[in-house]
């Protein structure tokens, strides 16, 4: 069934020529692809970020649940 | 062999209110289920009086300015997918329904999720400029609150509660390497600040007991609430109050799907005679938590040490016999069973190597790169409030927002499955019946519960069908009956209740 199949969205686009050439090409493709997602949030992470952050911290104060 | 692992999420969300004097939680919170209710087109409550205001989007914006301090008991409501929405604990809360498999366990968390993101939109409207309510899906507020994400699971009853709690404890104390949602800093006051900038998980440092039935104060690793909402004598529902909320996808699926497997296992007695046991399960699941190097052991009643990685390996390893022995049947999906084992393989062998390989798939995972990459960036130190305001607004479930959104982690689940999920139930589970009355039949539904609807025909008595098999009432069995009675008379009587 369709529904059952796991589906990837946003997995690194790998090699796949050999099964060799994957095991060592795709931890560094994928490291590389994970630094420059991390590295674009990073440069525009001060814009999303809640303006005053010590404010926001101190505001956030939750009932005990279970 | 073990019985189906029928299960679900059930999810406290923290709220802020913004730009209102004297915010109050309970309003806040009454405020989105009742946002939500006005959206949606046919009336899906339970315990709603017809005359109550709260129910009526016009009057429900009175009503809310002029008694704030509304009964909990009001607002509590259930869904056309099946699920439960409702305040807890001046918290709003959505328990997903009864799932076949973990992956749709997974699916239901993450449309209780959009059901609270389309509740804080709506609630906009009943709110005046400049305020808000912001959702956020996490466990803590960072000053010793904690607020819970519990997972329940159907096991058979003839299997001994003891067995259960010491046969489970290691997996449990251990398994936050995948779970955890990672948490900036500690909660513990008698412990130094600084020897503990961040920790795998959010809910570690609120646990002090092995086994008990509290869950708001001296929460205990393994909870005994015995209160299986089924038939008593055939089933137990395992309530699993010591999971951290995810966002990742991959870490609520492991967390769902590696549980069942073991649970399975233990039901089976396939785990007899090779038990592990903890020295100290308590302190252990902070060191576990502690340690993001996971080299550190932990120790073992035998007198010597394991590590966290170890043990679940060894739960692993016997996971793999018993799928080959054909054990993967009660997840209700042996293809997912086998996906569950490769995807707990692979996690571990990753988190073995390094685990910021798994950055875009697990939770604590991504948050400690981000704050260690923001930290670099700015020469930040870890008692620097942009971290913790990081680890909060990871948790914020508004996409534009949402510090684990924005940075676009591997998913299993696509948008159009968690949108179906929103209003339909599972095929599989009695919530089939549930969420297909209330859709078809609503004004005729006086009351819903886990395992009874009653109906109100217009005349007395009102008329209750029992649900204590939560096995019974699925599409296969009721779909044709349901589509073939137009009203909820004509069902009771084809029902024959």
């Amino acid at each position: 069934m369709a529904e059952r199949e796991m589906v990837r969205k946003t997995s690194t686009s790998r090699s796949t020529e050999t099964v060799e050439e994957e095991s060592k090409s795709a931890p560094t493709e994928k490291s590389e692809k994970l630094k420059a997602e991390l590295d674009d949030l990073l440069d525009e992470i001060d814009e999303v970020l809640e303006d005053n952050a010590e404010e926001f911290v101190r505001n956030y104060v939750q009932k005990g649940g279970q | 062999m073990a019985i189906i692992k029928v299960c679900g999420v059930e999810t406290e969300y923290g709220i802020q209110m913004l730009g209102v004097p004297d915010p109050n939680p309970i309003t806040a919170s009454s405020l989105l289920v009742n946002a939500y209710l006005s959206l949606i087109s046919k009336k899906v409550g339970w315990d709603f009086v017809d005359e109550s205001p709260m129910v009526d989007a016009r009057g429900f914006t009175r009503d809310f300015q002029l008694a704030p301090e509304v009964e909990t008991h009001l607002i509590n409501t259930v869904l056309s997918n099946g699920a439960r929405y409702y305040v807890d604990h001046a918290h709003p809360e959505y328990s997903s329904p009864e799932c076949y498999t973990p992956r749709e366990a997974l699916l239901y968390d993450k449309a209780g999720e959009e059901v609270l993101r389309r509740s804080m939109e709506s609630a906009e409207r009943f709110l005046g400029p400049g305020q808000s309510v912001v959702v956020y899906k996490n466990n803590s507020d960072r000053k010793g609150n904690s607020y819970g994400c519990h997972e329940n699971y159907m096991m058979d009853r003839a299997v001994p509660f003891g067995k259960i709690v010491s046969q489970v404890m290691p997996f449990f104390v251990t398994r936050q390497i995948f779970t955890g949602a990672g948490k900036v800093g500690t909660e513990m006051a008698y412990l130094p600040k600084d020897q503990v900038p961040f920790q795998i998980s959010q809910r570690a440092d609120f646990f002090e007991e092995e086994v008990g039935l509290e869950t708001t104060l001296k929460r205990p690793i393994v909870n005994t609430r015995d209160e299986p909402h089924a038939d008593a004598s055939r089933f137990r529902r395992l309530h699993v109050i010591l999971g951290d909320a995810n966002m990742s996808e991959y870490s609520t699926f492991l967390k769902v799907g590696t549980t069942a497997i073991v649970l399975s296992m233990i039901e089976d007695g396939f785990l007899d005679g090779q038990e592990i046991t903890l020295e100290t399960p308590v302190p252990s699941l902070r060191a576990v938590s502690y340690d993001l190097t996971l080299k550190r052991p932990i120790p073992m009643a035998d007198g010597r040490g394991a590590t966290a990685l170890e043990i679940q390996g060894r739960y692993l390893e016997a996971a793999k016999e018993y799928a080959a022995a054909g054990g993967l049947a009660s997840l209700g999906d042996e293809a997912e069973g086998k996906e569950i084992l490769r995807l707990w393989e692979e996690v571990l062998s990753d988190l073995e190597v390094d685990p910021m390989r798994l950055a875009d798939k697990l939770d604590w995972v991504a948050k400690y790169r981000l704050v260690s990459g923001y930290r670099e960036r700015h020469g930040a130190t870890w008692d620097d409030p942009r971290l913790a305001a990081i680890d909060l607004q990871f948790h914020d479930i508004r996409k534009g927002k949402s510090l684990f959104y924005r940075l676009g982690q591997e998913r299993l689940l696509a948008d159009e499955e968690i949108e179906i999920a929103v209003s339909e139930p599972p095929r599989r589970t009695r919530a089939y019946f549930r969420g297909k009355c209330l859709a078809k039949y609503a004004s005729s539904v006086a009351a819903a519960n886990w395992d009874s609807m009653i109906f109100d025909l217009g005349e007395d008595p009102l008329r209750r069908v029992p649900m204590m098999d939560p096995l019974r009432g699925t599409a296969d069995h009721v779909d044709e009956l349901i589509t073939s009675c137009d009203t909820a008379a004509e069902l009771l009587r084809a029902l024959g209740s």
